[in-house]
């Protein structure tokens, strides 16, 4: 495989005894929309960790843009970890509860030391491409619907601008238009930054609109 | 559908909640009729007051929201099905006889929803199953334990338990499970179970399918489907307009605290007539996946008129005022500048 992609090759992953993943294969291209189905229990949202360098494989390994990566979390160094981003299904369980949803979407840069000012403004230009505005910025999680709160987290996902967003069954919970705003914001922040998404969805429908291809993991 | 009187009618329902510094206007002025064998969906955007409404009916709302208008349910035909499913609990409200005046649930004494009314003539399948399972009891116990509260006898409640487990999609052998050892799909479908143990001839049923794969949510929905076929009457809130067009027979859509359009599922699909529900179903992934343009109004700060008109293409001066809506029957639009089908609706008597 060459030219910039995110990629599992051969990964295997367990719980415990329990085996989800078994020498899997998913390739995403730069400027390529993947999408990941199958049933419950198939393993997509581990594969997605995988890719997000959040999991290690039991064995083989996770490919950025032709470098094989080793460890995980911040045994990864800053530069190659900030390059995949993932939004997860539930933003209330991914959200501090003490932090205003403009701390939410700073929080990467504060991590990685960006000056304050330059982060101001960097959250300001993100709530206004997902649709925030700025009296809702200062609210807390609880004071803000979920579909609100995803947007935050797709901001604060965007943050760095990765050359790959990975989308667990993100748009599960919000209703039609929601989905579809999220959906727009996350095309055009691909199309402006050559971006690969990788779309994990139960919903048929949304995989084939998305997506330019299809991967079923059952 | 059944042209037999209302299980359910809701007459005026406004519920508002009182904040230090500001009123949230959760429901204002909802109509809505539901008869035995009727499955009617509740759709629209998140924040519009669609979980309210079933809290209000159940008298689950907190001490700080002030309700108004009327929800009468008659309470004959909870007798009349009490057979049906095994179940004493659905005449618990009728033991004064046949032909018993109906309750108004939003005017109920506490004491008398929660011995008579919640679980047993109205059930709740909730949006949060982690929040609403005892964590200190196995799967099994919370239901054994509500058929038994329900009248069925010590032997037959665990084979009954066994039963519900396989009908919700549940493996009987997770029933001995706790509520954290399960999946928030598993704990969903355990909800689930709970709420139709009692066999309640109204149900509520607040985003059920959420966290559910799409063969499960199929199989929930169509659940809920085979109760109403058996007579009971099912209000689906949900955000999930496939859902919806899959088991309801009338869908009511509500924006912004109230229903802007209440029509059956077949014509709402094909042609809606609020230029809402057009746009909401045109953000659907099979249509042009496109937003609703701009974004829903606070609910601490509507505007006088038509709370959509701001990003509505049709909105005209007349707009300014709330447009006259009743919509108890299906058909009905709220708007000055309805889309086409309206026109052939509203001659339709209601």
């Amino acid at each position: 495989m060459t030219g910039r992609a995110l990629a599992a090759c051969q990964v295997s992953a367990s719980y415990g005894s329990q085996r989800v993943l078994d020498r899997v294969d998913l390739h995403i291209a730069a400027g390529e929309t993947v999408g990941l189905s199958g049933p419950s229990g198939s393993g997509k949202s581990t594969l997605a960790r995988l890719l997000a360098l959040l999991h290690r494989p039991d064995s083989g390994h996770v490919s950025l843009d032709g470098a094989a990566v080793t460890g995980t979390r911040h045994q990864v160094p800053v530069a190659m970890r900030t390059r995949v981003a993932i939004l997860f299904q539930s933003p209330r369980a991914a959200t501090d509860p003490r932090l205003t949803l403009a701390e939410i979407i700073a929080e990467p840069l504060r991590a990685t030391g960006t000056p304050a000012e330059q982060a101001r403004e960097r959250t300001a230009e993100l709530a206004d491409t997902v649709g925030l505005t700025t009296d809702l910025l200062t609210r807390r999680p609880h004071a803000v619907s979920d579909g609100q709160l995803q947007r935050a987290c797709l901001a604060r996902a965007l943050v760095h601008r990765p050359a790959y967003l990975l989308c667990d069954e993100a748009t599960a919970m919000l209703d039609a238009s929601t989905q579809a705003h999220v959906a727009a914001v996350i095309g055009e922040y691909q199309r402006r930054h050559s971006a690969g998404v990788l779309v994990i969805s139960h919903d048929a429908a949304l995989l084939a609109r998305w997506a330019d291809r299809v991967v079923d993991l059952s | 559908m059944t042209t037999t009187d209302p299980l359910l009618a809701v007459a005026g329902l406004t519920v508002r909640f009182r904040l230090p510094d500001a009123v949230v206007h959760a429901v204002t002025d909802l109509h809505l009729d539901i008869r035995p064998g009727e499955l009617v969906a509740v759709v629209g955007e998140s924040g519009c007051g669609k979980s309210v409404l079933a809290h209000a009916l159940l008298g689950l709302l907190p001490r700080n929201a002030t309700v108004t208008g009327r929800a009468l349910l008659r309470t004959d035909s909870a007798g009349s099905r009490s057979g049906s499913a095994g179940s004493r609990g659905g005449s618990a409200l009728a033991r004064g006889g046949d032909g018993a005046a109906p309750v108004d649930l939003l005017a109920c004494p506490p004491r008398q929803l929660a011995r008579q009314v919640r679980g047993r003539v109205v059930g709740l399948v909730p949006q949060s199953p982690a929040t609403s399972l005892t964590p200190v009891r196995t799967g099994r116990r919370l239901l054994v334990e509500t058929l038994r509260a329900h009248g069925h006898t010590g032997a037959d409640a665990p084979v009954a338990a066994d039963r519900l487990a396989v009908d919700v999609g549940l493996d009987p052998a997770d029933l001995d499970r706790y509520p954290h050892e399960l999946s928030g799909g598993m704990a969903q479908r355990l909800a689930t179970a709970l709420a139709l143990a009692p066999d309640p001839p109204l149900l509520l049923a607040d985003e059920p399918t959420t966290g559910l794969d799409r063969p499960l949510v199929d199989h929930t929905l169509d659940l809920l489907r085979r109760r109403c076929d058996a007579g009971a009457a099912v209000l689906l809130i949900t955000h999930d307009l496939a859902a919806a067009q899959r088991v309801a027979d009338t869908v009511a859509v509500m924006y912004a605290s109230r229903i802007v359009e209440h029509a059956p599922t077949e014509a709402l699909f094909e042609a809606p007539g609020h230029p809402y529900s057009a746009a909401l179903l045109d953000a659907l992934p099979q249509r042009a996946f496109r937003p609703v343009p701009g974004h829903p109004p606070m609910l601490t700060d509507l505007p006088a008129g038509c709370a959509f008109a701001a990003r509505c293409d049709r909105a005209t001066p007349a707009c300014r005022v709330q447009p006259a809506f009743t919509g108890i029957r299906a058909g009905q639009v709220a708007c000055h500048h309805p889309l086409e089908r309206a026109e052939l609706c509203a001659e339709v008597p209601a």
